[in-house]
């Protein structure tokens, strides 16, 4: 069952190998300078070695599938995602596989009644604007600076070939060791709680632990992926767009990855504020949309006119086509296999207000009152539970959500083999302690083991103010409630 | 492996610059051949024309290596066609200055003397041109902002060997002396070393489109 599963993570990462791997050597490849194979090869090793070895332990690899609740509907995000991806890369189009999931994901929050993140469909659409303009913009500026430059240094012309074509490599190289990086979670993440892999030592010296092993299956997808589908979307950002020099090439890639570092890099803004420097703002921003608007840059700086205005347009198409299609293959397939193979597709997140929690929400500081009438009433969906809200009082989002989770029952018990699985090497000793004290309790709301293991070890509490802190806090306590949610029975 | 490349490359800039040291040689050996030639210095002509020969070998030998090095390592995909169009070019002149030192040793025009001066004149531009034009594919390979600087002189050493040709034309064929076998032997000659020049002009109009093209 656990490789059936899989499959279809294994697809996304083909899917995400034939269309991402054009990110990194697309211009290369399209230039002539690195030949398809080679680039394949060399992503394809780098892939790999990236998720192997930076795919993050368990707790932070749970990807945006971890969104989804039942191992089932998970199966069906991931394969809507893939059909997605792999129609439009058959196309040849650069789409983000990201959003290709967020909307496969939507697709099952609108099946499943649970409620849906806009702020990541909001994250889309500025994408799709924030990433090219970025990325142009910059590789405008760069590509002008270096065309200067190299006016300036008289380079011979096959030292400039040598030296472009040891950039392209070398910016290849490392594209494919982030792109392995960033997206093993995506692809394989959500498996990882079922995952039947053990540890595994290689003659003392090397240890795989069963995560790693899954992140090698599943970045083998994406360079095998990369390998036998790559070419054509390599091609349309290569020489699609608007035929490109060498030079012009490199300076895409590099657009690329400078956008991705200043706009997107949490480390770097994390290093500039502590060292007392303004940080650049973190914007929403996709590698697949950054790398054609660096190509635009590079086009327009030329005079624009050999950009074919055409084939940008069928792109920019099929980047709206992307989060739609996946909602809609998403919803029709999790219809069929909730109705026609039984399978459950979502376990069913009920709402209520208890009393316990008409106390935090209290605490919170909103009335209660108008809730009056919806106490101890259970609601089946998270939209019939807010609709109930709405009707009785006005909240604005803040205190919307607040109320949303204080009344979501999740029944959930501390087993022994919870405490047990517990094996991720950021959980300290101390927090470990605090869940192994929980054991056989029952809890009603999520919040409520979230604020026993705060009482429990100071471990387990948010620092205020420190932004960093918190959000590694939330991946590990979403790692201690998969596996209590793994282990309950 | 970046260094393995860099290597490899290197290699192939000595080449290409040895290969026009050898087109450049090959104009200086022509103008030594007919020098000697015209002396009658026979045997200084043999073994200048035994220098040019060599020197075309070696000069084809750097090019086939070249365009070899350029297609099986997919050397500056972008300017690989226009790099071995030039290459070619240049060596068709490379041969067109062996093949008048041949053509020579062959059919040994008699050339009076009162002619020898402007044939010496017509060959000098001739080579001139030639020279301008190598510096400018030295250009195009390291400095191409600087090609512009030396493509016009071919112009110019092509209307000078224009002029020189006109003149020994007329020279030749107001000679009252001569049969018009042989004046049409000599000016078979004579447009023999203009052609070099207008071939080395081609080949810079040709050039100057490759600039165009990768300045873009």
């Amino acid at each position: 069952m656990f490789a059936f599963f899989l499959s279809s993570g294994l697809f996304l990462g083909w899917s995400l190998g034939a269309n991402d791997a054009a990110n990194v050597f697309g211009t290369a490849v399209g230039t002539r300078m690195i030949s398809f194979r080679k680039a394949a090869v060399y992503c394809g090793i780098f892939v790999i070695l990236g998720a192997v070895i930076s795919g993050a332990g368990a707790a932070r690899t749970l990807g945006e599938l971890g969104a989804v609740n039942a191992i089932a509907g998970a199966f069906v995000v991931a394969l809507a995602a893939a059909v997605t991806v792999y129609g439009l890369t058959i196309l040849g189009y650069p789409i983000s596989t990201t959003q290709a999931i967020v909307g496969a994901i939507v697709g099952w929050n609108l099946f499943a009644g649970t409620l849906i993140d806009y702020a990541a469909l909001e994250k889309i659409v500025l994408s799709w604007i924030i990433s090219p303009v970025l990325a142009g913009f910059f590789s405008a500026l760069l590509y002008k600076a270096i065309a200067s430059a190299t006016r300036r240094v008289k380079i011979n012309m096959f030292n400039m070939d040598s030296l472009t074509r040891t950039g392209l490599l070398i910016a290849g190289i490392a594209g494919a060791y982030a792109l392995g990086a960033n997206n093993i979670a995506n692809v394989v993440g959500i498996f990882i709680p079922i995952s039947p892999f053990a540890d595994l030592s290689i003659m003392g010296v090397f240890r795989f632990s069963g995560a790693q092993q899954l992140f090698f299956i599943g970045a083998a997808a994406i360079a095998l992926g990369t390998f036998t589908y790559g070419k054509r979307v390599m091609l349309t950002v290569g020489q699609g767009i608007t035929e490109m020099s060498p030079v012009a090439a490199l300076v895409a890639v590099l657009a690329n990855a400078l956008v991705l570092f200043l706009f997107a890099s949490q480390d770097l803004e994390r290093f500039l504020l502590s060292s007392g420097l303004p940080a650049f703002p973190l914007v929403p921003v996709s590698s697949s949309q950054a790398i054609v608007g660096s190509v635009i840059g590079i086009g327009l700086v030329k005079g624009g006119r050999g950009i074919r205005w055409r084939v940008l347009g069928e792109i920019a198409g099929a980047w709206v086509v992307t989060p739609l299609a996946a909602i809609l293959i998403s919803f029709i397939s999790l219809f069929f296999l909730q109705n026609v193979f039984q399978q459950k597709t979502y376990i069913p997140v009920k709402y209520q207000i208890t009393e316990e929690a008409q106390q935090r929400i209290q605490a919170a500081g909103i009335r209660t009152v108008p809730m009056g009438d919806m106490m101890e009433q259970t609601y089946l969906s998270a939209a019939e539970f807010r609709k109930a809200l709405a009707e009785r009082l006005t909240l604005d989002s803040k205190d919307m959500s607040l109320v949303m989770a204080a009344a979501e029952i999740d029944q959930m018990v501390v087993t022994l083999q919870a405490v047990n699985r517990i094996n991720d090497p950021v959980i300290t000793e101390g927090q470990k302690r605090a869940v192994q004290k929980l054991w056989g309790k029952h809890f009603t709301h999520r919040w409520q083991l979230e604020k026993a293991l705060a009482d429990l070890s100071p471990e387990w509490r948010i620092r205020p103010g420190d932004k960093e802190h918190s959000a590694e806090l939330r991946r590990e306590l979403d790692y201690i409630y998969r596996l209590i949610r793994a282990n309950m029975h | 492996m970046g260094n393995g490349i860099l290597k490899r490359k290197i290699g192939i800039e000595k080449q290409v610059d040895e290969f026009l040291d050898r087109v450049s040689e090959a104009g200086l050996l022509c103008k030594n051949g007919l020098d000697a030639y015209l002396k009658g210095n026979m045997e200084a002509f043999a073994t200048t024309m035994t220098g040019i020969r060599n020197t075309e070998h070696r000069g084809d030998d750097l090019r086939r290596s070249i365009e070899q090095d350029i297609y099986t390592k997919t050397l500056i995909p972008e300017s690989r066609g226009d790099v071995m169009e030039l290459l070619e070019d240049m060596d068709a002149l490379l041969d067109r200055f062996t093949g008048l030192i041949w053509q020579f040793e062959i059919e040994r025009p008699d050339i009076c003397a009162e002619f020898h001066e402007s044939f010496k004149e017509l060959l000098q531009y001739s080579v001139e041109a030639v020279e301008a034009n190598v510096r400018s594919c030295r250009a195009f390979f390291k400095d191409i902002n600087t090609v512009a600087d030396h493509i016009h002189k071919v112009s110019f050493w092509e209307k000078e060997s224009d002029k020189v040709t006109t003149r020994l034309q007329r020279a030749i064929f107001g000679h009252g002396n001569l049969h018009l076998s042989h004046k049409m032997h000599l000016r078979f000659f004579a447009k023999q070393i203009d052609r070099i020049a207008d071939e080395a002009e081609d080949a810079a109009d040709r050039l100057n489109i490759y600039v165009i093209k990768r300045m873009l």
